[in-house]
């Protein structure tokens, strides 16, 4: 792999100096920080002179605050995250004409796509660890609560989901910057695919599982095994769509009261601390257990990725014109 | 050494789908000559380069550059070659030095000896004192000059230039024309230039190769092409004669 270190190392100077990274972890930081102070004082609150329960650090990454959990957040952004830092790296070599030079001394092709790939991913693993550990330390603050080793273990899974989740994405939007010479066009294609994972599937799914087990609108005499395949037809439809896998994923990681991936209702702070009393959570191999499709999937699907884009570079007629 | 033959091609033909680019080129360059090509635009001249480079593929046929395979073996080719492409491109958020040690790391070339011959070749196009400056502010004549510092630094045995003397001033010009002559007579440099400007390639080349529509239709020394195309006794004739003669023949 010669040239790849070198090319790294260039690929991540480039983005700690850059506006967009500035702009992307400042957004982050920002968002992170209001979620979990709005939750940890939530906690606070509600949970004075009660028995903590167990689990309750991970209540700062699974609770909504007001709006949306960190989880969900960085499920809908976290795309946004990878296209960011993928879209133009390759096309704007091309159109600054320094993509042949880059070519023309002794280093692998590969290597260029491969130390692109790899800066973005470390790039997205020091913003994403530095977050965690950033609402970690405001929680063991605002509710007292150091996490204990489970928690730790949890929270280390569920940040292996993540930079596998949005590598994905850097991987689209890498693929879209080796496919199309402008670099409006390509991250127009890569928020294309994002919309269309994050929207469309869903509502596909809904409308397939309608067509192929019609339940009707009224709740009364409804036939129970239609019922269980039109659940079973939107499941399989919307894991398609890495968004579902990885939420559902680093849910079920992250809230070990949780028996299933799939979950009915969002609960806040107050509704978890009452349900807690009733179950006993699920253990961490358990869980584990029932998330490794999920994160089996993400792997291959971000290999699968990043493959393609591998071949289609490899192939690729370099020209300056 | 003289006459070791540094580029050797035989039958080169690269087809674009139906469009042949180059027709079975036949050509040798000789260690330390100056090559001047010469052709219309569009002729291949480009695309023969990127074969010599291994930056394209031949359709078929068979070419060698210092010795090796530049499509099977690549890297020992370019580790030996420079090449300053048409229209050369630079990362413009940084300055000459950081572009020149990028080219020096990705060459393998340790910083500390890098740094010497970066501040020397740029001495030697004249940009010493620019060289703190973004490289998105050069003016077209000082990126072509950077250029050309670049390909020096890795101190190559052969290089390519397409097109060196595009928007250099007349100055620039000549001071580029006596660096490529220099390079040539004093490093045994080999030089293999492509170029519109048939005075400029009069002036420092030995043999040039006149192709058109992917054909090398003439190639040897200049003297001698004169001879063949505007008669024996011609005393004083001119690069861009012998050139229309074969255009028009074309
Ligand atoms: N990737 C490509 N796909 C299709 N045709 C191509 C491709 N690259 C080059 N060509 C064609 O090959 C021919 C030779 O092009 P080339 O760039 O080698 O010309 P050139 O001699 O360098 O011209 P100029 O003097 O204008 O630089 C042209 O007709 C061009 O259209
Ligand atoms: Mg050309």
């Amino acid at each position: 792999m010669r040239g790849i270190f070198t090319i790294f190392r260039k690929e991540m100077e480039d983005h700690f100096s850059s506006i967009r990274f500035l702009l992307i972890s400042a957004l982050i930081v920002m968002v992170g920080v209001i979620i979990a102070s709005m939750v940890g004082m939530g906690i606070q609150e509600e949970s004075k002179g009660m028995a903590k329960p167990t689990f309750l650090f991970l209540w700062l990454f699974t609770s909504t605050g007001k709006l949306f959990s960190f989880v969900q957040f960085i499920g809908f952004f976290g795309p946004l995250i990878g296209i960011f830092l993928g879209f133009d790296s390759i096309n704007r070599e091309r159109v600054s004409r320094t993509l042949s030079k880059l070519l023309s001394q002794p280093i692998y092709r590969d290597a260029v796509i491969n130390a692109k790939f790899l800066a973005g991913a470390a790039v997205i693993a020091i913003v994403l660890v530095a977050i965690v550990l950033i609402i970690s330390g405001l929680g063991i603050r605002l509710i007292g609560v150091v996490p204990g080793s489970e928690e730790v273990l949890r929270l280390a899974i569920y940040l292996i989901a993540s930079i596998l989740y949005i590598s994905f994405w850097l991987g689209i939007s890498i693929l879209f910057s080796v496919i199309f010479r402008s670099t409006a066009t390509s991250a127009l294609a890569s928020l294309a695919v994002w919309i269309f994972f994050s929207f469309f599937i869903s509502l596909g799914a809904g409308f397939l599982a309608d067509a192929m087990a019609p339940i009707g609108q009224s709740g009364a005499g409804m036939d129970p095994t239609l019922v269980v395949k039109h659940e079973q037809v939107q499941r399989t439809i919307s894991l398609l769509s890495p968004m579902t896998l990885y939420s559902d994923a680093t849910t079920t990681i992250l809230d070990p009261m949780r028996k299933t991936t799939q979950a009915l209702v969002l609960m806040g702070p107050l509704e978890r601390l009452s349900l807690s009393r009733f179950q006993s959570p699920l253990p961490l191999l358990q869980s584990l257990f029932i998330v490794t499709p999920h994160l089996v999937s993400l792997v291959a699907i971000t290999f699968l990725c990043f493959g393609i884009c591998y071949l289609v570079f490899m192939r690729q007629e370099i020209r300056t014109v | 050494m003289e006459n070791q033959a540094i580029i050797e091609a035989e039958g080169l033909t690269k087809k674009y789908g139906h469009q042949i680019a180059v027709k079975n080129l036949n050509l040798q360059i000789r260690e330390g000559e100056v090559f001047g090509f010469l052709g219309p635009n569009g002729a291949g001249k480009t695309t023969t380069l990127l074969m010599f480079l291994g930056l394209t593929e031949p359709t078929s046929g068979k070419v060698r550059v210092i010795g090796f395979d530049p499509t099977r073996d690549p890297f020992h080719v370019k580790e030996k070659i420079g090449y300053l492409p048409e229209n050369v491109g630079f990362y413009d958020d940084m300055d000459a030095r950081q572009n020149l040690q990028y080219i020096a790391r990705l060459n393998r070339i340790p910083d500390k000896i890098s740094s010497g011959r970066i501040d020397e070749s740029l001495k030697v196009v004249d940009l010493l004192e620019e060289v703190g400056k973004k490289v998105g502010t050069y003016s077209k004549g000082m990126r072509q000059r950077l250029g050309i510092a670049e390909v020096l630094i890795k101190e190559p045995q052969l290089i390519f230039l397409d097109e060196p003397t595009i928007g250099l001033d007349p100055d620039g010009t000549n001071r580029m024309l006596d660096l490529i002559h220099s390079l040539s007579r004093e490093k045994n440099i080999t030089i293999f230039l492509s170029s519109h400007l048939l005075d400029q390639v009069q002036r420092i080349c030995d043999r040039v190769g006149i192709m058109i529509k992917g054909d090398l239709v003439a190639m040897g020394p200049i003297e001698e092409l004169a001879k063949k195309k505007l008669g024996v006794d011609k005393e004083h004739y001119t690069l861009e004669e012998i050139y229309m003669k074969y255009f028009k023949e074309a």
